[in-house]
Formats: structure tokens, sequence, C-alpha cells
């Protein structure tokens, strides 16, 4: 197999992991954090819920289209 | 991901299988091959995107032809709920109540019209793609459904958003007074930080734009990467042993419907927050900094 691919394999790796593992971190602080809050002030469940959801969303965003994007190279050089 | 290149022979490889579904119908007749080619015009994303918006139009418009003041029906009751739940949206971050009257109902536009283009995405990965060669009668015919899975489509709107609010800019603050806001915001106000000040607000808007883009992109080709990835699992189960075949079909089955479940929860998230997103970009053009 032509080296360049093996590269572009380890790069989408590496990609698609790093983006992984600071969306995970984020997730989980975030949403502890509102666990925290809810438990504090259950009466404000409902209005938090949304804005983590709009949350999730934005920080969710990085790492998918890095993911996007590390498949889009995958599939067309080494997968093809 | 091998087995599909021991499909039968004249059966796509798994590359080949996903390359071809990611090339749109556009103008050029063959995928792009450049990253950036402004000759080609994609048909599918853009039929689908303006058959969508009036789909979506279309039904509001029957649920809102036979409103009633009196018990509503559920599909009124589901349209006055994302009304109102917009409308409080809106409320809560445009301050001004004349643009609210323009911007309530383009966040309405914005969101009813990214949900159906995502929607598409529920859609089986091969049934209007393979209509589509069987009525063309190419069977190598490119077709595209998602239109939100195609970069150019989502960038388009995210600048139509960019658009929209250098009007309000300059509608809000006049032409001068935008003007005088590139050069004298965020810093302040002193010659020597001019250029700093426009350098830092045209890298704004660019970084606003693109990421409202992109973010809608990366969910929806990321979703419909899966969904490909999922029906090659399907694809590949005849070519393996009984017992292979059966847990790969199997696979097939249980993943196909755990991510088409958690795609429901994307789709809509996805178009609430480019929806929340034009929402703050529009007010941002109403304050001053």
């Amino acid at each position: 197999m032509d080296p360049v691919f093996a590269n572009v394999a380890l790069a989408c790796g590496l990609i698609i992991s790093l983006g992984a593992i600071g969306a995970c971190i984020g997730i989980s602080l975030m949403g502890g954090k509102y666990l925290e809050a809810s438990a504090r002030q259950p009466e404000l469940m409902n209005e938090l819920q949304v804005k983590m959801f709009i949350l999730a969303g934005l920080i969710d965003a990085a790492f998918i289209i890095g993911t996007g994007i590390a498949v889009w190279f995958a599939i067309s050089t080494f997968l093809k | 991901m091998s087995t599909g290149h021991e499909a039968a022979a004249n059966a796509p490889s798994a590359g080949e299988y996903i390359l071809h579904h990611l090339g749109n119908l556009n103008s050029a007749g063959h995928p792009q091959s450049t990253i950036i080619d402004f000759s080609i015009l994609n048909y599918d994303s853009a039929f689908f995107a303006i058959f969508l918006g009036f789909l979506g139009l279309f039904l509001m418009w029957l649920v809102a032809r036979k409103t009633t003041s009196g018990v509503p029906g559920r599909a009124q009751a589901a349209l006055e709920i994302l009304i109102e739940m917009i409308a409080s949206q809106t409320k809560g971050i445009v301050n001004n109540e004349h643009s609210r009257k323009f911007v309530a109902p383009l966040a309405l536009n914005v969101f009813v019209w990214i949900f159906m283009m995502n929607a598409m995405d529920f859609l089986p990965v091969d049934l209007l793609p393979t209509l589509w060669q069987k009525v063309s009668g190419n069977p190598h015919a490119y077709l595209r459904v998602v239109p939100t899975a195609d970069l150019n489509a989502t960038l388009g709107l995210s600048i139509g958003v960019l658009l929209v609010c250098f009007y309000y800019n300059i509608k809000i603050k006049g032409l001068g007074g935008w003007i005088h806001e590139l050069f004298a915001a965020p810093f302040g106000n002193h010659p020597l930080l001019y250029l700093p000040n426009f350098l830092m607000q045209c890298i704004e808007f660019m970084a606003k734009t693109v990421s409202h883009g992109m973010r809608l992109w990366g969910n929806m080709y990321a979703g419909e990467l899966l969904f490909l990835l999922i029906a090659l699992m399907g694809m590949a189960a005849p070519t393996l042993s009984l017992g292979g075949g059966a847990a790969l079909w199997a696979g097939h089955v249980f993943t196909g419907t755990l991510w088409a479940l958690f795609h429901i929860f994307i789709v809509i998230l996805q178009a609430f927050i480019f929806m929340m997103l034009t929402l703050v970009y529009i007010g941002q053009a109403h304050e001053g900094h």
C-alpha cells in the first residue's frame, strides 16, 4: 500500500480521536454541572435542559466537522 | 471493510459505493474533483432544497388555512407550540419590536426548512438514487438527496444569514455608524487601533459564517456516511457464510435502527441550533459594541 495512504489513515484516526476526547470532556463537564445545578434548583431544570442541548450541539460541532473531514479524506484515498 | 471487495464481480467495492453516493448530480456530469469550483451547479441539492422549502411552506399553509379559535386540532396545536416557542426565543434575543416582525417568521422558516432537509436522511440511502438511476436510464447516475449534507447548501444558508446581519447592521446603526463600529470596536476608538479593530471584525464575521454553515454540514455529512457504512454491512452479508452473514445482517438492522433513532434527535437539534444562531447573530447586529 502507498505509504501516503498509511499516513492519511493515521491522520484520520488522530483527527477523530483527539476531537472525540475534547468533545467528550466538554460534554461530561457540562452534563455534570447541569445535574448539579438541577439538583440545587429543580425548578430551573426544564429551562436549563434546553440550554444544555444547545450547548451540546455547539460542543459537538467541531468534533463532527473533524469527523466529516476525516472520513472524506479516508474515502478519497485509502478506502477508494 | 474488505468484505465489499469479495462481492460479486460487478458489485462496487466499499469505497466506490460510498464515493458514488457522495457524488452530486451536477452540471459537470461527474463528481467535483477540486475543493472549490464555482462553475459547477449541484442540481440535486438545489432541487431538493427548493422542493422541501415549498413543501414546508405548503404544509404550514394547510394547517394555517384550517385554524380555528375553538378547540384546535393536533396539527394546529403542534404548529402553535412551535410558533410560540420561536416567538418567545426571538423576543429574548432580538430587542427591536419592528425587526421581530420579519425576524421571527424568518426563524420559523429556517427551522422548518432545515428540519425538512435534514429529515431526508431518514429515507433509505439507496431508495431515491436507485429510483433516479431507473428513471434516468443511466445505471451510474449520481444523486444526493440530503441538501444539508452538501457544504455548498449549508454555506449558502449561512451566507444568507450574514447578508441579513449586514442589512440590520446598516439599518439600525446607519451606514456611517456601522463603519464606525467596524473600525472602533472591539479594542477602542483610536487611530492606531483602526486596523486591528477592522481585522478583528472581519475575522469575527468570517468565523461566524463558516462555523454556522460547517456545523450543520458536518453533522449531516457524518450522519449520512454512517448510514452508508451501515448499508454496506447489509450489502456484505450475502458474501459471507450463513452464520457470519446472519450476524452481519442482524448488526445492520440493529445499528441502523439505533442510528436512525439517534439521528431523529440530531436532525431536530441541528435545525434548532441553526435557528438559534441565526437569531443570535441578527440580535448582535441590533446591539452596539
